[in-house]
């Protein structure tokens, strides 16, 4: 390629670099994307900043890398092409694992595990969550998640509705909007059992843990360029699990240990 | 009462990240400005007195941009403009940092060349009502083109197109909504992640409409006085009608 | 980008066809409900006007996104008190609350773009009305209304295509338009393409639409055509782009 049409685009890319904001891309800070909008995971507090188990499990990873670590708020459906467009290093919003997803970036080790599972309001008949018993039903979930590709892929007869966020599921399912949704277990849990507006719901039916929509478990998702920082990663985190730091950030969101479900 | 606790400032109430996302807004409506003006009266001046293909251009990209909705313009900037440049600029040198699009630029943008599309439309028609007589009388002066659209034309489309660019203000404003879905802490925005909290749709978005409306009955209300201001040496009946 | 587009196809051209229905079955609606309120907004009732006022300027104020959250998230606020009035199933499909949105908000722009048209019949046309004694009714018939939509014509166009672009937002409300298929397809493929095909299929609606209503134009003016034949087309002035909230 021509070296000065390429000295030529460089600079026009520059022209346009006080517009964008160039930062630095070695040293410095790592920064960490999430969603907001998972509880307990990764939500806002009233004040207006990020909080949950991701965001925590985040920072004393960072501690224990020893590198300072700044916190970006993305929306889910962009999450993906955020982290490949470079707007942040690492994705840490409880991403399962899955095959689609490995083409595009490369995950950690899982840093917890969790299925999936269908959701319905208390006074809900629905005890059969086949696809046949749930034909013409309206089903919820969130969209670009693994729940959303299951239900598109195994209940093609029902009126499968994705939304933005899981809070936009959950409100329509409190007000009857949806027959059904399908969540992730966890916040799903806390959600019917914690919150006040969750205990219009309830659980049911078995708990969905197909590996090709669950995968192996939830990951920190990274450039797949960037080994070496998945690598720091899996050390830090083998680190905070072994000295106790996982356990006790993990105690203070739930009782279950989400590393092996278990009570 | 306990709508008020919503509402207040502080650690327990949503008052004060509405606000500080009615800032945004407002700082995103004021830096889209300047951009889709001077573009409009660019894409104008190309379509009225460029070159063949210039014109074709000029229009092209007029008709396209207002044909499109603002969001999906919107989505094609963020998401394919920053991938685009960081590709060019890895192309160049695999080992360079990245530029980051931030949602504020995106929205910027996008809402931008929207403006633009759209006040090329009334930057035209505005030129179009000029007396043309009068750059001939320029010319006869000898004054230089630029000179000509600096000291006789620009004062005069400023006042015929006053109208049809507050219009587009208040659209622009109102515009500004759409950045919320790429994750700009904008009103809109704000105003999802209280209701995420509270589960108080419908108390949150009636306050975002009513704020909106606010903002845009006092911009319409300037822009009265403006244009009474731009027209205050006209003779009733004619332009000023 | 074409395998893309062979593969997602038929779930683009899904969307297309809710987009399209949807603006036709608001813009119609719109059409109905904005006659009656923009002749009362005209008329002398100062009492009648106010409340019309207020809602076109609410509507003219306020992002379309905001009014759609307002109707979709906020009823879902209030289902025991719909569903005891029987409205709840209304209020629980998206559809039906995109559709009620777009209908208010439509009709608040029409209310004005129709004011513009009645105060723009010649007033001569009336009286030549009242002298040959035609009924109030009649009046509006014969005279009032197909001038007033004569003139309001393209700028009823401009307001459909606003529409139509606008209706872009149900995407957020779980609806499955051109731009819902867009985003699912987006998160799935992440294949940046796909928003090209998006940009082709509504300027092909606009487009399309643009022709259509020139040529509706076209007809409905042919009477002042034949009049101004000798006289060359100039090039349009600016459209008015449908905006503004006063009071």
């Amino acid at each position: 390629m021509n070296k000065t049409l390429r000295s030529l685009l460089l600079c026009s890319a520059f022209a346009l670099a006080p517009l964008a904001g160039v930062q630095a891309a070695e040293g410095k800070t790592l920064r960490l994307a999430t969603e907001g909008a998972y509880p307990p995971f990764n939500y806002y507090t009233a004040d207006g900043k990020l909080a949950g188990f991701d965001i925590e499990i985040g920072q004393a990873l960072c501690e224990r890398m020893q590198v300072k670590c700044s916190l970006v708020a993305q929306d889910w459906d962009g999450i993906i092409p955020a982290l490949l467009g470079r707007k942040y290093d690492v994705v840490i919003a409880s991403m399962f694992i899955t095959e689609e997803r490995r083409q595009m970036v490369s995950f950690s080790d899982p840093y917890q595990k969790s299925a999936m599972t269908f959701v319905v309001t208390k006074d809900s008949t629905l005890n059969d969550f086949s696809p046949q018993a749930l034909a013409g039903k309206t089903i919820g979930a969130q969209g670009a998640t693994t729940q959303a590709d299951y239900l598109m892929a195994m209940f093609p007869d029902s009126d499968v509705r994705l939304y933005p966020t899981q809070d936009a599921v959950n409100l329509d399912l409190a007000s009857g909007r949806l027959d059904a949704q399908v969540g992730d277990m966890i916040p799903m849990l806390d959600w019917t059992q914690k919150s006040t507006d969750g205990s219009c719901c309830r659980l049911a039916g078995e708990p969905i843990s197909d590996p090709k929509y669950v995968g192996e478990g939830v990951g920190m998702a990274v450039r797949k360029e960037d080994e070496a920082l998945r690598q720091q990663l899996n050390q830090a985190l083998a680190a905070i699990i072994a000295d106790g730091t996982y356990q006790a950030i993990n105690d203070k969101f739930f009782s279950v240990n989400l590393l092996t479900l278990e009570q | 009462m306990d709508w008020l606790t919503y509402l207040s400032f502080g650690d327990a109430g949503w008052g004060d990240e509405l606000l500080q996302g009615l800032g945004v807004t407002l700082a995103l409506a004021l830096a889209t400005l300047p951009l889709g003006l001077l573009l409009g009266l660019a894409v104008a001046a190309l379509a009225l007195f460029g070159a063949r293909p210039a014109r074709a251009l000029a229009l092209a990209f007029s008709t396209t941009l207002r044909g499109l909705p603002e969001l999906l313009t919107l989505f094609i900037i963020y998401h394919g403009v920053g991938m685009g440049l960081n590709a060019l600029l890895r192309w160049y040198n695999p080992e360079a940092g990245y530029l980051e699009l931030s949602p504020f630029i995106a929205g910027v943008l996008a809402l931008g060349l929207v403006f633009a599309a759209y006040s090329s439309e009334v930057w035209r028609g505005a030129w179009q009502a000029l007396d043309g007589g009068q750059r001939e009388a320029g010319e006869a002066m000898g004054l230089r083109r630029l000179t000509i659209f600096r000291v006789i034309e620009l004062p005069q489309l400023l006042r015929l197109a006053l109208p049809g660019l507050g219009n587009l203000w208040i659209n622009l404003l109102k515009d500004t909504a759409l950045v919320s879905v790429i994750a700009l802490s904008d009103l809109m925005r704000m105003a999802n992640i209280a209701v995420g909290a509270t589960k108080k749709p419908f108390l949150f978005f009636l306050v975002v409409c009513l704020a909106y409306w606010l903002v845009c009955l006092l911009c319409e209300y300037l822009l009265g006085r403006m244009e009474r201001r731009a027209n205050r040496g006209q003779r009733m009946g004619g332009a000023a009608a | 980008m074409m395998e893309l587009m062979m593969r997602f196809s038929g779930q683009l051209l899904a969307g297309a066809g809710l987009t399209l229905q949807l603006t036709a079955i608001a813009a119609l609606l719109a059409c109905a409900l904005a006659l009656p309120l923009a002749i009362v907004r005209c008329s002398e009732r100062g009492l009648l006007r106010w409340p019309i006022r207020l809602f076109v300027s609410f509507f003219r104020g306020t992002p379309l996104l905001a009014q759609l959250f307002l109707v979709y998230y906020g009823s879902g606020q209030f289902r025991a008190e719909l569903s005891q009035l029987g409205l709840w199933w209304f209020f629980r499909d998206p559809y039906y609350c995109a559709l009620l949105t777009f209908v208010l908000n439509s009709a608040a722009y029409q209310i004005e773009i129709l004011r513009g048209g009645l105060r723009a019949v010649p007033y001569g046309q009336i009286e030549a009305g009242v002298a040959m004694g035609l009924s109030r009714f009649n009046q509006y018939r014969t005279i009032i209304l197909p001038n007033a939509y004569r003139i309001a014509f393209p700028a009823l166009g401009n307001e459909i295509i606003l529409l139509l672009k606008g209706s872009a937002v149900v995407s957020v409300i779980t609806l499955f338009d051109v731009m819902g298929q867009t985003r699912r397809i987006f998160s799935q493929t992440f294949d940046l393409s796909v928003y090209l095909w998006a940009a082709v299929l509504y300027l092909l609606m606009t487009s399309a639409f643009v022709w259509l209503w020139r040529r509706l134009e076209l007809c409905l003016t042919r009477h002042q055509r034949l009049r101004q034949a000798p006289t060359p087309v100039t090039a349009p002035a600016a459209k008015r782009v449908s905006a503004g909230v006063s009071l």
